[in-house]
């Protein structure tokens, strides 16, 4: 199948001020594949999204979606996308019927068509039956999933979706992520997605990795998973700066003392691993772990910072969380 | 061009439709100006009558265009200043991002606030059989274009402010520092005829006191009360809704 290219950028800078929040990125998007943008709270996310949906001007490097390029055809553009914000950006004293016939005739759909097109995405997420309530009863989910049915009336070529589930419990997260699946299987349409949970991105068919402006890796999820060791291992000793010496010495392997005070390393394979060291190490272990690596290990490793500070752990999220009540 | 005009056609639609569904503003709209009339002018003319003036019926027929077109005024700035709304709730982003041009966005968000001004403003007449002011049927046909137009300049340079604010705390600013001297020195309240020589001059650069003019002069049915010639309200109210749209197109044109 050949795969053709819908979203083109290149050497792309945007700066606000002193910030620049987005540093000489380049990649392109294939049609109908589900792409992904992760990365932590400020990484230049959003910031991309806006200039390729016209919302932003560019500093330089060149932006093209469907072949028209953002600086000299907006109009082109804004006809052929659907946009679902980060931030809430229905009018809650309409009806949700009345917030997709407002979106149905800012794009110019066919008369005929729009009731029979707001209620096929209304049936498919689940909104039907609330079609005549006002959008200030919804709860967050389903504000959330009449966005996207927004986003879908005017038959978009590319459907971006600015973390479509933050701030939402997992349950709905789950029955968003099932929507956007299905929407790829049944429609021909590449989505954008942002986020910076990494489950996710694991739904996605590439992904790219940003950190402070920069792609930093970009590929399928199975591949850059395997990036790194297979296997995460963790362990707690009495010793551990001579544990990592020892895993030095013997393994050849470089272990890192985390801040948890774990030493934490990666292997090929921690079921034959596992035996073996614990055999041969001297050092009094306490504690031992292993796992799959997941694409926050990629991170972790490509960055040397978690992706999310709330999965660091318990303790860090408490104090994230006392911090921000401080602010208020 | 048909896709324009259906964008100006759902951005006024949505002005219209949520006047008419918020019934505490409906309620409102009639009340306040009621409160002015009846308290305000009644108050104002019978204290005329005690220092002699003998006109508090005359003031009251002064006054009520004066009413109307604070209503107008009202009424057309706040709608427009519901653009700062829809930005900080997000709903602006919706209507940036569609394929509907900034021209037609400001043209529909114009209309929109200008009609709900403009029935606002008319609402008012209801109240005049009650404070025995009569006004001629010609007269009310006449003012349905002239409170439009009105409406329009208000609404035009509203959302020019709009275009470029990024809080509603600035619109308070806005409120208590424009719109509340526009309104005091428009003539709407007190005949600006025997003012002060430097009152006049500002209210000469005041492009509401010309609203104002054309208003009285149609609702009193004479040019008694008449501050500048009719051609010259119409000039200036219509200049200032081709000016302050284009600013407005151009400030919304303009991105980050
Ligand atoms: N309008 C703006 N003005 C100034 N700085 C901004 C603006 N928008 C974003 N930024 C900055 O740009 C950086 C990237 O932001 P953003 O693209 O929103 O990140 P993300 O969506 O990945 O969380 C951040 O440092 C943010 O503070
Ligand atoms: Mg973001």
């Amino acid at each position: 199948m050949e795969e053709k290219l819908i979203i083109e950028v290149k050497n792309l800078v945007k700066k606000f001020k002193n910030i620049t929040a987005v540093n000489d990125i380049s990649f392109t998007v294939k049609k109908n594949e589900i792409f992904g943008f992760l990365g932590p709270n400020g990484a230049g996310k959003t910031t991309t999204i806006n200039i390729i949906c016209t919302l932003l001007k560019l500093n330089s490097g060149s932006v093209t979606l469907c072949g028209y390029d953002v600086a000299t055809e907006k109009n082109r553009i804004r006809n052929c996308i659907g946009l679902v914000f980060q931030d809430p950006t229905l009018d809650d004293r309409l009806t949700a019927l009345e917030n997709l016939n407002f979106h149905a005739l800012l794009y110019n759909v066919p008369h005929r068509q729009i009731k029979e097109r707001i209620d096929s995405v209304l049936e498919m997420v689940d909104l039907l039956k609330r079609k005549n309530d006002l959008v200030r009863t919804f709860s967050g989910g389903m504000k959330r999933r009449l966005e996207i049915a927004r986003g879908l009336i005017h038959y978009p070529k590319v459907l971006f979706l600015d973390e479509p589930t933050i701030g939402l419990d997992p349950q709905t997260r789950n029955k968003i992520w099932e929507y956007i699946v299905k929407l790829k299987k049944t429609n021909d349409i590449t989505i954008f997605l942002t986020t910076h949970y990494m489950e996710e991105s694991e739904i996605c068919d590439r992904i790219a990795i940003m950190d402070e402006g920069k792609i930093i890796a970009m590929d399928t999820p199975d591949t850059l998973k395997n990036m790194i060791g297979l296997d995460i291992i963790t362990i707690i000793s009495d010793d551990n700066k001579k544990l990592k010496d020892y895993l030095k010495e013997k393994f050849s392997i470089d272990a890192e003392l985390t801040k948890n005070n774990e030493v934490r390393f990666e292997v090929k394979d921690s079921a034959k691993f596992i035996p073996y060291f614990i055999r041969h190490c001297h050092i009094n272990i306490l504690s031992i772990n292993a796992r799959k690596s997941t694409l926050n290990d990629v991170f972790l490793s490509l960055t040397g910072k978690e992706i999310r500070e709330e999965s660091a752990n318990k303790k860090d999220a408490m104090r994230m969380h006392m911090r921000a009540r401080a602010r208020r | 061009m048909k896709k324009e005009l259906f964008g100006i056609y759902i951005i006024w639609y949505r002005e219209i439709k949520k006047f008419f569904r918020d019934r505490p503003r409906i309620i409102g709209s009639i009340a306040q100006p009621a409160i002015f009339l009846l308290v305000l002018g009644s108050g104002l003319a019978s204290s005329f009558q005690i220092f002699g003036g003998g006109g508090g019926k005359e003031f009251l027929s002064f006054m009520f265009p004066g009413i109307i077109a604070m209503t107008v005024l009202f009424t057309a700035f706040f709608s427009a200043m519901s653009i700062v709304w829809d930005r900080e709730f997000g709903f602006l982003k919706e209507v940036l991002i569609s394929p509907v041009s900034r021209t037609s966005i400001v043209i529909g968000k114009n209309l929109g606030g200008s009609t709900v001004a403009m029935i606002q403003g008319l609402i008012i007449l209801i109240f005049a059989p009650i404070i025995k002011i009569q006004i001629s049927w010609m007269s009310v046909l006449k003012l349905i274009p002239v409170t439009f137009l009105v409406a329009m300049s208000i609404s035009s340079i509203g959302i020019a402010l709009a275009a470029r604010l990024r809080s509603m705390q600035a619109f308070q600013v806005l409120t208590n520092f424009i719109l509340m001297p526009m309104f005091f020195l428009s003539g709407a309240l007190f005949p600006l005829l025997n003012a002060p020589e430097w009152m006049k001059y500002i209210a000469m650069a005041n492009p509401l006191s010309y609203g104002v003019d054309m208003m009285r002069t149609v609702v009193i049915g004479s040019t008694a009360l008449q501050m500048y010639p009719v051609y010259l309200d119409i000039a200036v109210t219509a200049g200032v809704v081709v000016v302050m749209s284009i600013l407005g197109i151009a400030l919304f044109n303009r991105e980050d």
